[in-house]
């Protein structure tokens, strides 16, 4: 059982993604004890799994790394991965929180030397890069991952290929005894930074996704562009492998749409524009990109961004929201269909690989969060109105590119922060 | 076209200049012209788009551009087949099939359909047919539909059509004695009553004098 650590004064922040870092990061260097729970394996959330960021396209290792760095050197920050908040009990100042610890099946002796993952065959779908390929279940997710330490994926414990796992391992760090642990303690104030999801694409029944392999999400092609994802950086068609140099982005997929998601989703705009210029960089002269849209929302200081993908002779835009599309049979080849608005003219454009730009949803709707919180109608956190200290920070409460994230978590660790000094004050 | 009908006067004079007022004060669902947002999606998602004037989409954008006379002497509306797959794909939910119906019907109020379209002849035939007795004659109707174009033109069409014509004899879905007298309903005249009430009814519900309907 791990030691209780929390006290009243503790801050705990929910969701390890750059929200989460951040609002963790500015309560622990105002001096507040925090501690910050993930769910999943690593810190970075989606951010990571970026290719580059708007507006000034950087690789999220530059974000992230230094992050990490003041993460690492904080004395004021527990972290725990795999961990999931199972009850929040309490009021502002005295919370009661329970966390459900799941085993990793790996200790703090692993150096990240990667022998178990050589010696186990067995493989799962890679969720670090949206299932487009597979990792076999001995795994690091990605190489800025935090803590650097192996997973054993759940599926192969119990099996030899978990044995074959703990026999490779040198450092002993293998222990497949490792048990599903519960943890309460306590926290002052509550911040909740659990992010986003991409919209299921298969809803969109006209736009083939699931059915027509030459669709993709703007999350997988983030994937493709990536030199760490399943291609290694090479932008090629799911179907044959073939470079798709003739690429069409379909802006609102799942977004402003009363049938789906009723928000617009924010960041899909500049998401599209900015990986119009991954097709540059990958084809050069020969990219060709065209984005169909209802209207641009590059928001306010992003419209010089707007304005240098129009410049571009390689980069189409097309007034429309595409009705539908339909494969070509013989060469997988999506076409899409729709009218254009200006002009009112019918097409049938054929394309490479067609990118839905997916909308933003909630990963953890306001309404599922184990204390009485509340939603917009999308589901997004909205502030608690009964005084709770449960502060909402970052894509749970609003869909948001990184910078924007940063700033509601700092707003989110100030709030937490004054409840903290007033709680503190109480006592003396 | 026959005499300028008052009803149009009377709208033109009322509305001059915002046609979307008038589509929304008279047209079944009208109020949620404004609510487009010329996305596109009903355009390219009718099976009819290449073969009609105007999509939905640009019907939308002509009202509230006030292009009065080309929306309601369109041919368009007389051309939905009711699929519904616009309404169910578009992203503000708009009733469209529904406004189609109602640009059509008061189109036809205001006298300024297309007169020559077929499907708006049809709709006449077809409304005139079954209120007449209550009961729908299809031998009556379809015949009236083939011999609309003269005489020659109706034997050749009916000559072409002549298999299907026996095939629904011989399955009795087709009684020759129709064309003599035809079944009808037993109360007859309670259904015109009936009509003429639901006229009244939506006559003031529109507030509108008398509601007509030609043909
Ligand atoms: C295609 C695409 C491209 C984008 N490109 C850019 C870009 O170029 N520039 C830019 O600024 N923004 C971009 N964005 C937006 C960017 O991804 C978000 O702003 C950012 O990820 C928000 O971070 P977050 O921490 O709020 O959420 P997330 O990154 O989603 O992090 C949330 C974290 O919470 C964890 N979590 C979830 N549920 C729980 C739970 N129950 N308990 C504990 N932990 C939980 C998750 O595992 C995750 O680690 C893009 C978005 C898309 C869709
Ligand atoms: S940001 Fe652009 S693509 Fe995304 S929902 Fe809004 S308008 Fe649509
Ligand atoms: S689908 Fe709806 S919002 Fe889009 S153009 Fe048609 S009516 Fe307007």
């Amino acid at each position: 059982m791990p030691e209780l650590v929390a006290t009243e004064q503790t801050i705990l922040v929910v969701g390890g993604g750059i929200s989460g870092m951040t609002a963790a990061l500015e309560a622990a260097e105002c001096g507040k004890q925090v501690i910050l729970v993930e769910s999943s394996a690593t810190l970075g959330g989606r951010t990571a799994l970026l290719y580059r960021y708007f507006p000034k396209l950087c690789h999220p290792t530059c974000g992230l790394e230094i992050n990490l760095r003041r993460i690492k050197a904080s004395r004021n920050i527990r972290v725990y991965t795999l961990a999931e908040v199972t009850r929040i009990d309490g009021r502002s100042g005295d919370y009661t929180v329970s966390l459900k610890l799941t085993p990793r099946y790996v200790n703090a002796s692993c150096t990240a030397c990667g022998d178990c993952a050589k010696a186990v065959a067995a493989t799962i779908p890679n969720p670090w890069n949206y299932g487009l390929d597979r990792i076999t279940a001995a795994y690091l997710p990605h190489a800025m991952a935090y803590p650097q330490r192996f997973v054993i994926d759940p599926s192969i414990i119990g099996t030899p290929e978990a044995d074959k796992a703990k026999a490779a391992c040198r450092y002993g760090a293998v222990d497949l005894e490792m048990k599903e642990e519960t943890l309460t303690l306590k926290a002052a104030a509550v911040i909740w930074a659990t992010g986003w999801k991409p919209y299921d694409a298969a809803k969109i029944q006209p736009y083939g996704y699931g059915r027509f392999k030459n669709v993709i999400t703007s999350v997988e092609f983030e994937r493709l562009a990536d030199p760490h994802g399943p291609t290694g950086g090479r932008i090629v068609r799911p179907s044959d492998g073939k470079e798709a140099k003739d690429v069409a982005f379909i802006q609102c997929a799942g977004s402003r749409d009363e049938n789906h998601l009723r928000h617009c989703s924010r960041i899909c705009c500049m998401a599209s524009l900015k990986q119009t210029r991954f097709m540059r960089e990958a084809f050069g002269e020969a990219a060709q990109s065209t984005i169909y849209y209802i209207d641009i929302r590059a928001i306010d200081r992003f419209e010089d961004f707007y304005k240098q993908v129009q410049a571009d002779p390689h980069v189409r835009f097309i007034k429309s929201k595409v009705a539908r599309i339909e494969e070509d049979r013989a060469s997988a080849d999506p076409v899409l269909h729709g009218v254009d608005t200006e002009g009112y003219l019918r097409y049938a454009n054929r394309h490479d690989l067609a990118v839905l730009a997916i909308g933003m949803e909630p990963s953890v709707r306001g309404s599922a969060i184990p204390a009485t919180l509340g939603e917009d109608s999308s589901g997004f956190l909205v502030p608690a109105l009964d005084g709770a200290a449960i502060f909402g920070a970052g894509c749970a409460t609003n869909a948001l590119d990184v910078n924007r994230a940063v700033q509601s978590s700092t707003a989110a660790a100030l709030r937490a922060i004054q409840v903290v000094n007033r709680s503190a004050r109480a006592e003396t | 076209m026959g005499a300028p009908n008052e009803l149009n006067l009377a709208a033109l004079a009322k509305y001059s200049n915002d046609f979307l007022r008038e589509v929304e004060a008279n047209v079944e669902e009208g109020e949620w012209v404004k609510m487009c947002m010329q996305c596109g999606v009903c355009a390219g998602s009718c099976p009819f788009g290449p073969d009609w004037e105007h999509s939905p989409q640009k019907i939308f954008m002509m009202i509230r551009a006030g292009k009065r006379q080309e929306v309601l002497t369109s041919d368009s509306m007389w051309m939905c087949t009711s699929c519904y797959n616009c309404v169910v794909r578009c992203p503000r939910k708009l009733p469209i099939t529904q406004i189609m119906h109602g640009l059509a019907t008061y189109a036809h109020r205001l006298g300024l359909a297309p007169k020559m379209q077929p499907t708006y002849q049809w709709s006449l035939q077809f409304w005139d047919n079954c209120t007449r007795t209550g009961r729908v004659n299809e031998l009556k109707l379809t015949l009236g539909l083939y011999f609309k174009e003269g005489f020659v033109a109706g034997v050749k069409k009916a000559w072409a059509l002549r298999g299907i014509g026996f095939g629904l004899l011989r399955a009795k879905r087709l009684n020759p004695f129709e064309l003599i007298r035809g079944h009808e309903c037993k109360d007859k005249a309670g259904i015109h009553r009936m009509l003429k009430k639901a006229q009244e009814i939506e006559a003031r519900r529109l507030k509108i004098p008398q509601f007509k309907t030609e043909g």
